[in-house]
């Protein structure tokens, strides 16, 4: 018979009457220590999408889980104000992120609210001596990806438990202090079968699996003693929304000799802003006035640094000759655009430092790490979030697998096998990205000329385009090599 | 052209062709190859016969119960024909690693990445035996299982995990104690019966199951037609017994005895003698004569690039069998 505990009275907020009387019985006989099949530390976007996938799949929804987070807005469902203006935290989720939404059921709940599909990409750099363009019918689709707000993709998860909550006993429960912070640790029974979490308020939670979904700064990683690899990049991001005066479709990207800004949409001529420079820079930007900061702007993605880049002769050439051929892409005919002019600020400025981490192993004895705690990126492809609902959609089939054959779900043998998979598909866009931001890091004229040949080869090559767009988009799993 | 010659004796010895093929091996191929074609027509003849043969000097065929009876049926056998089927070397060469069985990087590691693949074909199997749903977390609840050969109880754990009510039996006390004390961790595989018996016992104590699992066991019995006489009369009629081993052929004894135990060094040296081991259609004759009618039989594959078995129709190495009893019990 599957687990069902419902040990805080006062989560009684999402059940119908018909279960309040299970709930009283049930109450009376739940002990002080409570026992999960497994319990998800962080309750951030990832950690709910995982619990989402386990409670859509037939064998994992019978499962008992349990969310550990400081916050306790999971606990109270307090309802989604839709705020006028967008919060500058935004993600950008490729197609395959999007399909995995789908599946959960949870994309309905986004598409009540703002979100903002995108069809068409354009990047270049300071130079001004190539550009590429991206649409997303070089590779036959009808969007690139779409840009949604953090908290709109964590309030549509927590919809979506609530919805399954009726038939699947997930406990978020709220701490009375950070997660972060010391009080919560986490160590093995006696018998090994289990782990024993004790939380900051005092109670004590056994687990068969204890995921730690917690962020760049996982506690759960350190107390399982996972180590990481990385380094801090010489780069602070600054994030901020702006507007238009006409709707924005297209999503922008210009790399400057600090760093690359780009330009997402967000909707009603909204985009977002995510400019990656180095830290004094990100210090006086955040500090100088609106209109300033608006000039800066328009600056580094219009006319700053350089004059707008044009197709050459042989540009023109080769797109001849591949029209010719029918094996151009639709972009290819695409000249350069300029960037649409933001006509204001309306968000304040965030800035965060940036860096490359990653754990060298993702899972020990009962616990296994998703998301930002295995993983840290570079956010100047949008992949970061991705990857991290890659996570979640591996581990949750692999513990559907582990099931249907009996296994114990905390078995080390069944997480590695997550493990290696994710690895994997992790270092390799890890390994991509930070290509990228060495490349352009350097100011050095032979450099120069190779990344604009680069821009124009991705423009103009189009087996190359249609890789790295469809690796992008999360549809194809390894760069150039299928 | 080793891989290609190899490809043909492969295809030969699939369409049963019993062609001496020492002159085109070139030197590559393990000298097993050349060596074991030898002993085929030998061991061809053992099993048409009666038990009383044995082929290599070490293994005797006892006649006498196991001393080491913990079932209470007052140690008097009241079915005189079914002897023993334990076998003092087999026992002895399984108590010597008896406490690597839950270490799983260490000898039985082969068995650990084995499991998944056999319990999932175990699963789709019986689960369409007795009708019970194949997404259910728990599609066993209700049916009574006996484990011959459990072992340190890899099997058992996993059965019991999908809500089966497990019994476990082996030979070698050691392991029922390490499978003990293993299952008694977890809450979910504390329920778990082990006893430390024979096939033989359990069944003058007269107990039945619903489902009857022997699997890695047959080669390492005493007589195979005897033991699968005992695992039938486990059954109750209508129910299933699911057999797997390995397959007497030249590639079993390249992969499984060659490779396995003397370069890879998976499994102890020894453990496994190629004349013990059957073909499936030995199989599948012997388990006819106990009444019990092989309805379904795939192969495991062994993928060396993902370290990983699956089921696949090739049966030329490690295979299992899914029979159902007879309704008409006949004894």
């Amino acid at each position: 018979m599957p687990k069902r505990s419902f040990s805080d009275v006062e989560f009684k907020e999402g059940s119908n009457s018909g279960s309040c009387e299970m709930n009283e019985v049930m109450s009376s006989t739940i002990t002080k220590d409570e026992e999960y099949d497994i319990a998800i530390v962080g309750g951030g976007m990832v950690g709910l999408a995982l619990a989402c996938r386990l409670s859509s799949m037939p064998l994992t929804k019978e499962l008992s889980v349990a969310i550990i987070d400081s916050n306790p807005a999971l606990k109270s469902r307090v309802h989604f104000k839709k705020d006028e203006v967008p919060h500058p935290r935004v993600s950008t989720l490729t197609p395959a992120t999007i399909s995995f939404f789908k599946e959960v059921g949870a994309w309905e709940y986004i598409e009540q609210h703002r979100h903002a599909y995108f069809d068409q990409m354009q990047v270049w750099d300071y130079s001004g001596l190539g550009y590429t363009r991206y649409h997303a019918r070089d590779v036959g689709k009808e969007y690139l990806g779409c840009v949604v707000e953090n908290m709109v993709l964590c309030d549509a998860l927590l919809s979506c438990l609530q919805v399954l909550f009726f038939s699947y006993p997930v406990q978020p429960m709220g701490d009375s202090s950070r997660v972060a912070s010391s009080g919560n640790t986490i160590e093995p029974t006696h018998n090994g079968s289990s782990v024993k979490l004790c939380l900051s308020n005092g109670k004590n939670l056994y687990a068969k699996l204890v995921v730690g979904a917690d962020g760049a700064k996982s506690h759960v990683r350190e107390m399982a003693g996972l180590k990481t690899t990385g380094w801090n990049y010489p780069q602070n991001a600054v994030i901020c929304t702006v507007e238009h005066s006409v709707e924005n479709h297209c999503a922008w990207q210009r790399f400057l000799p600090s760093g690359p800004i780009a330009l997402l949409p967000i909707g009603d001529k909204f985009s977002n802003i995510v400019w990656t420079m180095t830290p004094e820079e990100s210090s006086t930007h955040k500090s100088m006035t609106r209109d300033a900061f608006v000039e800066a702007v328009n600056y580094a993605l219009d006319y700053g640094y350089s004059s707008h880049p044009q197709s050459s002769f042989l540009d023109e050439f080769v797109h001849r000759i591949s029209s010719l051929s029918g094996y151009g892409t639709a972009s290819m005919a695409e000249h350069f655009q300029v960037p649409l002019k933001v006509t204001d600020l309306v968000s304040e400025r965030m800035t965060f430092p940036l860096s490359l981490r990653h754990a060298l192993e993702y899972a020990s004895k009962r616990v296994v790490l998703v998301g930002d705690a295995a993983h840290v990126v570079h956010p100047l492809a949008g992949q970061g979030v991705n990857l991290g609902f890659g996570d979640a959609a591996a581990l949750s089939e692999v513990i559907d697998e582990g099931l249907r054959v009996g296994a114990d779900i905390g078995e080390l043998s069944l997480l590695k096998r997550y493990e290696r998979e994710r690895q994997a598909a992790n270092l390799t866009m890890m390994a991509v990205l930070d290509g990228f931001q060495k490349a352009y890091l350097m100011d050095f004229a032979p450099l120069n000329f190779l990344r604009a040949v680069a821009f124009h080869g991705a423009q103009f090559i189009t087996p190359l385009k249609r890789n790295i767009v469809s690796y992008a988009m999360g549809e194809q799993k390894w760069p150039l090599f299928t | 052209m080793a891989g290609a010659s190899l490809r043909v004796c492969q295809y030969l010895f699939r369409t049963g062709a019993r062609l001496r093929l020492c002159g085109i091996y070139s030197g590559r191929l393990p000298l097993g190859y050349a060596v074991s074609s030898i002993f085929l027509p030998l061991t061809h003849l053992r099993y048409k016969s009666n038990s009383a043969i044995t082929s290599a000097p070490i293994q005797n065929s006892k006649e006498v119960t196991n001393a080491r009876v913990t079932v209470g049926d007052g140690g008097v056998s009241n079915v005189p024909h079914l002897r023993s089927s334990s076998n003092d070397a087999e026992v002895a060469k399984f108590a010597a690693i008896a406490e690597t069985w839950w270490d799983f990087d260490g000898p039985f590691k082969p068995l650990h990445l084995m499991n998944p693949t056999r319990v999932s074909f175990i699963r789709s199997a019986l689960c369409r035996h007795f009708r019970k749903d194949p997404f259910s977390i728990r599609p066993f609840e209700g049916l009574k299982i006996i484990d011959v050969g459990c072992g340190g109880g890899i099997l058992s754990e996993s059965l019991a995990r999908m809500g089966a009510c497990v019994t476990g039996i082996d030979v070698v006390d050691k392991n029922i104690n390490i499978a003990q004390i293993h299952a008694g961790l977890d809450p979910l595989t504390s329920s778990i019966e082990y006893i430390c018996a024979t096939a033989e016992q359990l069944v003058t104590a007269n107990r039945q199951f619903d489902a009857v699992l022997a699997l890695e066991v047959i080669e390492h019995v005493a007589d195979p037609s005897d033991f699968c006489e005992s695992l039938s009369a486990l059954v109750v009629p209508g129910g299933a017994t699911v057999i797997s081993t390995v397959n007497r052929s030249m590639r079993a004894y390249a992969t499984a005895i060659v490779a396995a135990e003397y370069l890879l060094n998976w499994i102890p040296k020894g453990t496994h003698q190629w004349s013990k081991f059957l073909t499936p259609e030995e199989l599948v004759l012997i388990l006819q004569r106990a009444s019990i009618s092989v309805e379904e039989m795939a192969g495991f594959v062994y993928q060396p690039l993902t370290g990983q078995w699956s089921l696949s129709d090739d049966t030329s190495v490690n295979f299992i069998a899914f029979g159902v009893k007879g309704t008409t019990a006949t004894n």
